[in-house]
């Protein structure tokens, strides 16, 4: 973040001169940001559009709402609620083990570790944002979902695929997501406020827990918002640990389903403009309109802590 | 701050497809190359396909792309200058692309009547290329256990029968691992084993895919599901098979009826058949496809044995 000069502006000459014609840069990345939004608009209003095909077919939003999925039987019913409750439990466990794990990880990076060591643990993490979710869903299936069920089999684990397998393995795909949204916010504090608390007496562990923690609670909650969304549309990982039953969450031992991997499961074996179809899009409606609600919840944690 | 919290959410969605289309990419060369080199040496002894040149795209069907696909390779090897794109998708996905005119081949394990409006099926016209079977199989942990009634199964899959004590095998839980609700493999086998009873949904585990469903009941103790013949040839020591009614699962009972756990696949066109479609259909029901190809991917020729038993006689 380095301000800007006044003595680094000699470039208006070339600005001056390009305006007469044709301003390329300008049309240019206005062009991307334009193509961009009607994206982004286009999207929306797909989604939408199909989302709400199902209303057209006589089924209610009572019946949308209900827990009963039996969409080929012969009098179909398209209740998913059990999928929004999966998807919610399996995203809020997933942020209970993370979210610790990455403030704890980012005070780390920002306050205790010495150059070297940020010098290795911040590349780690960047390798971590890159491995794809099939190979943690793989790791998954093959060491986590055993293990669980051989070492854990007294706990309920009988079969491993589990609400908890998912979680875990959600909370290490945004282990590096929340942590580096983590560490911008207390990067971000002025370096004051950890000396004057450090002079006024205070040890470290006070000082991160009554100076640090709340100045950057904004940006913390930021990172954790994040991490939820992240993990609210993560469908590959989690569908291979998860187990896929059709059952309201009961237990963090049992298989369950989420919205993300029931649509995974469907989505190629319906066709198009069939009700069991329109109802996958409005599980992805619903998603959308989660993760459009994440993604609210965050500019208004931004817009206070700015004020 | 706000620009480091959308970089860092759209970097990683590029990586999770990239790693997903890699994945499918892998296993579908996988799947061609394996399927390729015992037909390849045979194509000689049968008469060269009618080429058309061009390039033509089959979709669908995940149960049925191991076979279409061989076949496709052959085809182009025989026919230079044709291209024969086979892709997976699921047969729901290979219906709507057909029927939409996106691809001139829809790949499906269940009719379209069943799956489409009457008036798009209504402009499909059928190709019954071959007859795929599905073999129940079970965790290697479940011993004593070789055959189950049809009526053995129903109430597994119902959740009426809950212990493998009950039919033969040790005390051990039986853990019942489905496809989804869409797939065709559940429909075929509710259809044809359950007589469209509802499996045990609430006690169940779902995995969306043969390679999926062999890795969870190889390593999920007293398990049992259901898979293609192919995916079952392939993992021979990871799963055991069962007989059904005490007729063995192979393709010689498969091909004279008696094994019943079997069905039609089924290659749609939009309107009647053109130029390199046209031709590579005809090749489907080939002898070269039907007679050799076939068995060897562990499908059943549907061009009745009427018609083969005189082409295999006259041959030497």
């Amino acid at each position: 973040m380095t301000a800007i000069s006044p003595s680094a502006t000699p470039t208006p000459i070339t600005l001056t001169g390009s305006r007469s014609r044709l301003d390329l840069p300008r049309t240019v990345t206005f062009v991307a940001a334009l193509s961009m939004v009607a994206l982004l608009f286009l999207v929306l209003g797909f989604i939408t559009w199909n989302g709400i095909q199902l209303f057209t077919k006589g089924v209610g939003v009572g019946e949308i709402l209900s827990d009963t999925w039996k969409p080929s039987s012969s009098t179909p019913r398209y209740g998913i609620l059990d999928f929004i409750a999966g998807t919610i439990a399996v995203t809020a466990v997933a942020i209970l083990m993370a979210a610790p794990i990455a403030i704890g990880l980012a005070l780390f990076l920002a306050e205790v570790a010495p150059a070297w060591a940020r010098r290795i643990v911040q590349p780690a993490l960047e390798v971590f944002v890159g491995v794809p979710s099939v190979v943690w869903g793989w790791l998954g299936i093959t060491i986590l979902v055993p293990f669980l069920r051989d070492h854990f089999r007294n706990l309920g684990f009988t079969l491993g695929f589990s609400w908890f397998a998912g979680s875990l393995v959600l909370a290490i795909m945004i282990l590096p997501t929340v942590t580096a949204v983590a560490f911008d916010a207390f990067r971000v504090l002025p370096r004051d406020y950890t000396t004057a608390s450090l002079a006024l007496g205070s040890t470290r562990w006070q000082t991160f827990r009554n100076v640090l923690i709340p100045s950057a609670r904004a940006g913390l909650l930021t990172a954790i918002v994040l991490g939820l969304a992240r993990a609210a549309g993560e469908a590959l990982a989690v569908q291979m640990v998860i187990g896929n039953r059709t059952s309201f969450p009961s237990s963090p031992a049992a298989p369950m389903s989420t919205l993300t991997s029931q649509i995974t499961l469907d989505m190629g074996n319906t066709v198009f403009g069939e009700p069991w179809n329109d109802a996958l899009w409005t599980m992805a409606l619903v998603l959308l309109l989660l993760s459009l609600g994440f993604v609210l919840v965050i500019r208004i944690l931004n817009a206070r802590a700015s004020r | 701050m706000e620009d480091e919290i959308t970089m860092t959410t759209m970097t990683r969605r590029p990586a999770t497809i990239a790693g997903g289309l890699l994945l499918v990419a892998s296993l579908a060369t996988g799947g061609a190359a394996l399927a390729q080199s015992p037909a390849a040496s045979m194509t000689a002894n049968y008469p060269a396909p009618t080429c058309v040149a061009g390039t033509i795209t089959a979709v669908g069907s995940t149960a049925l792309q191991p076979l279409v696909d061989a076949a496709g390779v052959q085809y182009a090897a025989a026919c230079p200058g044709s291209t024969i794109n086979v892709q997976g998708g699921g047969s729901g996905t290979g219906l709507t692309q057909v029927s939409s005119g996106a691809v001139q081949i829809g790949n499906s394990d269940v009719t379209a009547e069943s799956k489409l409006p009457a008036d798009a099926a209504a402009k499909l016209v059928d190709h019954q290329v071959a007859k795929q079977g599905w073999i129940m199989v079970t965790s290697p942990d479940v011993t004593g256990v070789t055959n189950l009634t049809t009526e053995q199964a129903t109430a597994i899959w119902t959740g009426a029968t809950t212990n493998w004590k009950d039919v033969g095998g040790p005390d051990e839980p039986i853990v019942l691992i489905l496809r989804p609700e869409s797939s065709g493999t559940r429909a075929t086998f509710k259809k044809l084993i359950l007589g469209g009873a509802d499996e045990a949904t609430g006690q169940a585990l779902t995995e969306d895919s043969n390679g999926a469903v062999v890795k969870a009941v190889g390593q999920t103790p007293g398990s049992t599901s259901v898979i293609g013949f192919a995916y079952y040839q392939q993992n021979l020591g990871t799963v055991t098979g069962l007989a059904l009614d005490g007729v063995e699962a192979n393709v010689a009972n498969m091909t004279d009826g008696s094994y019943k756990l079997s069905a039609i696949g089924h290659m749609y066109t939009n309107g009647e058949a053109t130029d390199l479609t046209a031709a590579f259909l005809d090749y489907m029901v080939s002898p070269a496809i039907q007679d050799e190809l076939i068995p060897s991917l562990f499908y059943a020729p549907v061009v009745g044995a009427p018609m083969a038993s005189p082409a295999a006689s006259t041959a030497p």
